[in-house]
């Protein structure tokens, strides 16, 4: 398993440096600003609505370390974890919002302490919740139990499987991902999750094993069902497809192989109005493991904090401030805007 | 060859429109209409498109097939055999013109 770019020590592991190759701190580039482009289409500048979904980062840990990881997650990100303290905070911000969508994600989420003790809070307040999971760790001796825990909470898992084929997944993901994560959707399956009228819903996205884009989301979720029934006996919900951000250790591929530029290229080509105008970003709030608050888990990353006078802690949490401010963007939202979208929950246009 | 063809040099194919701007509208509008979906699925036309650019030995199209196939959903295995249908053709191609040189021969014989 490979170290994330922060234990290589690796120049991308900062996000500054990254805003730098991406041409938002000392030179744009040839690339055109993203704010300009918003403009011309007639939807800039971004601007958020009422709070929906409550995303929360709970922390960077995980027991994978993908190729394409925004996050640079990893087995060495322990440090980086979300506090009870933060947590109470964060409850406290969901109260006064009503009952937003809360979705966790990480790292893999389950790995922090009070990931269970977060969902009984949250469902008690009576939020849909859903887990960003990376199926391999309810394979993890020390997370049994898991699965059936996320069924009787009624939990959507939203997991990530970038192909239908071992070649491509491990490819990404890890050697051995694969056949894992196969495994932890057959249990998955056995809890009821992906069974149609069990009303536990388990969404699989697929993100590109390369330097392109998404396909078409209805065809190649035809492939998925079709392929993952027929060699592995697997059902689930829906395929989200979202495109690769340029961020992190998938900036850091594009520069080492050389597809960066042809990369920046076809986002910018592929910007879709209709996708600019339904972004997440405008109706989320994303939290950090520190408390941090941010537009997007993109913009987590690149350590883009809410501006424009939006209070940028969890402890200075205020629904209506947030609610309606203008959201930061950079380049990398190229990548949320190209051909048919993409956003936490999939294609958007 | 690396000196005529040229990566930089795809994303220029528009410049084509100089010089004869309504001849390229026309190849623009019909080469669209080809690729979308009708009998054949954007995938499948994207997969022939592929075959064809090998059988062509047309590095542009092979660059642009291969990153048009993958963004319609297709993978590596698919792509091979694929190209192994455009070899297959040619080298049937060949073969079968052995035909002609089998009359040939025949003729010239005793």
């Amino acid at each position: 398993m490979g170290l994330s770019l922060q234990a290589a020590r690796h120049p991308l592991a900062s996000p500054a440096e990254q805003l730098r190759v991406l041409g938002n701190g000392h030179t744009r580039g040839s690339v055109r600003p993203f704010e300009d482009t918003l403009a011309d289409s007639g939807i800039g500048p971004l601007t958020a609505g009422r709070i929906e979904v409550f995303q929360v980062n709970v922390g960077k840990l995980c027991n994978q370390t993908c190729k394409h990881c925004h996050v640079d997650a990893g087995p060495d990100r322990s440090d980086e974890m979300m506090s009870r303290e933060t947590f109470d905070l964060c409850l406290n911000a969901i109260r006064r919002i009503g009952r937003p969508t809360v979705d966790i994600t990480g790292g893999a989420p389950e790995l922090n302490p009070n990931f269970r003790w977060f969902v009984e809070q949250v469902r008690s307040l009576g939020c849909h919740v859903i887990d960003r999971c990376n199926l391999t760790v309810l394979t993890i001796a020390a997370q049994r139990g898991l699965a059936e825990f996320l069924a009787r909470r009624q939990v959507e898992i939203i997991a990530s499987l970038p192909y239908f084929l071992q070649s491509r997944t491990d490819a990404q993901r890890g050697a051995g991902v694969f056949e894992k994560s196969i495994k932890a959707l057959r249990l998955l399956n056995t809890r009821g999750y992906g069974i149609p009228g069990s009303g536990l819903n388990l969404n699989l996205v697929y993100n590109p094993t390369g330097a392109f884009l998404p396909p078409d989301q209805g065809e190649i979720e035809s492939d998925f069902r079709r392929e993952l029934r027929k060699r592995h006996g697997i059902e689930f919900t829906s395929l989200f497809t979202l495109a690769n951000m340029p961020i992190s250790r998938y900036l850091e591929f594009l520069v080492r192989s050389g597809n960066y530029r042809r990369y920046m290229e076809l986002l910018v080509n592929a910007y879709n109005p209709e996708a600019a105008s339904r972004v997440m970003c405008r109706s989320m709030i994303s939290v950090g493991w520190d408390g941090r608050l941010f537009d997007c888990d993109f913009n987590q990353m690149l350590d883009l904090e809410v501006g424009f006078g939006a209070p940028r802690h969890i402890s200075d949490f205020n629904r209506d401030r947030l609610a309606f401010r203008r959201i930061v963007t950079a380049q990398h939202c190229y990548g949320c805007t190209a051909g048919s979208g993409s956003s936490c929950g999939g294609a958007t246009a | 060859m690396a000196g005529y063809y040229k990566e930089e040099d795809l994303p220029r194919f528009a410049e084509m429109s100089e010089g004869a701007p309504r001849l390229w509208e026309k190849f623009n509008s019909w080469y669209s209409a080809v690729f979308e979906s009708g009998a054949l699925t954007q995938r499948e036309k994207s997969l022939i498109a592929l075959a064809v650019a090998h059988a062509l030995e047309c590095p542009y199209c092979i660059d642009a097939y291969t990153r048009d196939c993958l963004e319609k959903g297709s993978n590596l295995e698919q792509m091979t055999e694929a190209v192994h249908v455009a070899s297959a053709i040619k080298g049937g191609s060949a073969l079968v013109h052995g035909l002609q040189m089998r009359n040939v021969e025949a003729k010239l014989s005793i």
